[in-house]
């Protein structure tokens, strides 16, 4: 019994050392001295990467998912004679939650995953020793090229996602199901108020894509330098960013949209 | 004691010192990997450290680096202390050192050439032409100038070791430290790569510390030996020296035996008690 | 010659995304930055507003000419001062023009419509409608057209 708490005790100890530990990491690389001209191409690279080899994932899942809202939501409306809501409906879903949650945890797994290997892999081949060895601090150069990558990215291929999703549903709606356009595109304009639900969804993606890129980083950069160790960090990223993103989400909703 | 006999007859190697090594202690967790170590790395030559795995070889090179801190003791180049050294300082200290780490640790999204050129475009300003010149050099010596282009996945191991080798020598650095550069690599590359280590050492004028198990390759470049065992310096000397030291474990070491002093088993209870005892803790 | 192909990527991508929050401000909130805050206010008081919120339409024959700024209850008379913004280009409202609380569709959203009065001065920022007619609401109704079925 004493044995087991002995090992709980030591288990949370460890848990907010490794905290602690990703917080530093954070910390120390991102406050630097910023070198644009070496940083920049990095970034680049690095925005190709995370962003741009996602943005397929991105298109068609958007693009589906507001498909389906679009149909649900007229089925669902059409009960009611109010088929018309249905641009009100998809466009409020999809920009305060769907967009970024969504957006996120695809971003976990399609981006946050393949980082964390990276990173891992260039831990168990040596590469961060040997960069440290020639006198090159790796959490500048390899963590946060990747840390504000993913910072940048998020929010945008949030918005691409927003756009997709929404033009599908219209496509849905209108072009199939015949909604008249005036009325589905009015009704969305009255509802969607810029700063309330554009921005508090951008919002909700930069913190999003924070979360994500740290705990994949993170994750990256502590693995043991194994390939068990790695699939095992990789895994972790998935895990604990999605649930991350998941507990933020209802955190900043409730700050945004509830009464608090 | 043959520690003793051993440095008297040496003197003249170990006047010029380059890294000295004091009273070095390191632990990992509960397992204390140094216990007490004092080395002294001669200027200009081909120092080895050697002992069996696990003996803490590779974490002795970190602590030089300055990638690790030692509990106790003192690591100093040339008289400053590594692990007192601020972040600069450090960073500059390792600007005159070159490594070869085990795997090659080439940067995988690089070319050969860009792997060379790295440290010279972190470190300097020299204009493109001349870091081509200079890398241009580097592989020569190392004779992959013909593999320039190529990227580290289309490079055999000992090839990659290669160009590593070239890469850790790109800055002209004072001590180049070698992370088990034999093995696991065939005959061949293996030859080339002793071949390499003592001619580059001669050309260059450069320290070199190489850790190793590779007992004939090692004997057969090294000027001064270092054997580690039990977190301590067994014995140390020149390979001639060291061939016929009267010590069962360096005998054993040197001669590869497989049971001595370094037992062939890890410690365990009593292995009848064991068999009848029932379940495993 | 590769780090380029990547640099217009990402120049594209990034674009794609700026061009996106684009869309988004104009097409799907209706952001118009030109209205914002340049039109004129006018008051006006209502015995119940029903559900009416700020950012409702305010509508002329169906043309949108402006929006519901804020809403309060004046303390002495006891009832709801709606503020509007109406936008610069309709300024020729007649001052006895009246406001009603209409719903657009049966559980659409509500708005005010204006409907046009006859006198030849015009509102003017800070004027207030007189002639309001408040929400419709539902239980009211009900409770009306059985009063009426009685008393028939």
């Amino acid at each position: 019994m004493i044995d087991r708490i002995q090992r709980l005790g030591h288990k949370t100890l460890s848990k907010v050392a490794a905290f602690g530990r990703s917080g530093l990491i954070l910390m120390h690389a991102l406050v630097a001295r910023p070198q644009p001209l070496v940083m920049l191409p990095l970034l680049i690279k690095q925005i190709y990467f995370v962003g741009v080899l996602s943005l397929v994932i991105i298109v068609v899942s958007g693009l589906f998912i507001g498909m389906v809202l679009g149909l649900q939501g007229y089925t669902i409306m059409v009960d009611y004679g109010s088929e018309q809501a249905v641009g009100q409906m998809v466009a409020l879903s999809l920009l305060r939650e769907l967009a970024p949650v969504v957006t996120a945890l695809l971003f976990a797994g399609r981006a946050g995953s393949a980082l964390t290997a990276e990173i891992g892999l260039m831990k168990a081949t040596e590469q961060l020793a040997s960069l440290e060895m020639i006198g090159v601090d790796p959490l500048r150069r390899i963590i946060a090229p990747r840390f504000w990558a993913g910072f940048i990215c998020l929010p945008l291929l949030s918005m691409i996602f927003a756009v997709v999703g929404i033009w599908g549903s219209s496509l849905v709606a209108v072009d199939w199901l015949g909604i008249y356009s005036g009325a589905y595109w009015s009704n969305m304009q009255q509802a969607v108020d810029f700063t309330d639900d554009v921005l508090n969804g951008v919002v909700k993606a930069v913190v999003f894509g924070f979360i994500v890129t740290w705990v994949a980083v993170y994750q990256g950069y502590d693995c043991i330098p194994t390939s068990e160790g790695i699939s095992q960090a990789t895994t972790r990223t998935v895990v604990y960013s999605s649930l991350a993103v998941l507990g933020a989400d209802f955190i900043l909703t409730a700050l945004m949209f509830g009464d608090l | 004691m043959e520690a003793e006999t051993s440095q008297a007859a040496a003197p003249d190697m170990l006047k010029d010192i380059i890294i000295d090594i004091r009273e070095l202690t390191f632990s990992r967790g509960e397992r204390i990997i140094f216990d007490g170590v004092d080395i002294a790395i001669p200027r200009g030559k081909v120092t080895a450290i050697m002992g069996p795995s696990g003996s803490g070889k590779t974490t002795l090179l970190k602590l030089i680096g300055g990638q690790l801190a030692p509990d106790r003791g003192q690591v100093l180049l040339e008289g400053s202390n590594i692990s007192r050294m601020g972040r600069n300082e450090l960073f500059k200290a390792r600007e005159r050192m070159g490594m070869l780490f085990q795997s090659g640790a080439l940067f995988t999204d690089m070319s050969v050439f860009d792997n060379v050129a790295f440290p010279l475009r972190v470190h300097s300003d020299l204009p493109d032409a001349m870091i081509r010149d200079i890398v241009l050099m580097k592989l020569q010596a190392v004779g992959l100038r013909g593999a320039i282009h190529l990227m580290p996945a289309e490079l055999s191991g000992g090839m990659a070791r290669r160009v590593a080798l070239a890469r850790a020598i790109a800055l002209d650095p004072d001590i180049v430290m070698y992370d088990e550069p034999f093995a696991g690599q065939d005959p061949i590359a293996m030859g080339v790569l002793v071949n390499l280590i003592k001619r580059l050492n001669q050309a260059l004028g450069h320290s070199s510390i190489i850790v190793s198990h590779d007992i004939q390759e090692t004997l057969s470049i090294a000027d001064y030996i270092y054997i580690l065992a039990d977190g301590r310096v067994a014995a140390h000397g020149t390979p001639a020296m060291l061939r016929d030291v009267d010590s069962a474990q360096v005998r054993q070491f040197v001669q590869g035996l497989p049971d001595g002093p370094v037992p062939f088993h890890y410690p365990a209870p009593d292995f009848m008690q064991d068999l009848l005892g029932g379940e495993i803790k | 010659m590769r780090m380029r192909t990547m640099e217009i990527g990402v120049g594209l991508f990034m674009l794609l995304g700026f061009l996106a929050l684009i869309v988004l401000a104009l097409n799907v909130s209706g952001l118009n930055l030109t209205s914002k805050g340049q039109g004129y206010k006018v008051y006006a008081h209502f015995e119940n507003i029903g559900g009416l919120s700020t950012r409702a339409r305010v509508s002329m024959s169906g043309v949108h000419i402006g929006e519901v700024t804020s809403i309060r209850l004046d303390p002495d008379l006891l009832m709801a001062e709606v503020e509007m913004e109406i936008r610069p280009e309709f300024n020729f409202l007649s001052v006895d023009s009246s406001a009603q609380i209409l719903t657009s569709g049966l559980l659409g959203q509500q708005y005010i419509g204006i409907v046009p009065g006859g006198d030849d001065e015009s509102l003017r920022d800070g004027s207030f409608i007189y002639d309001t007619q408040s929400a419709l609401v539902l239980e009211d109704l009900i409770g009306r057209f059985l009063f009426n079925q009685v008393s028939e």
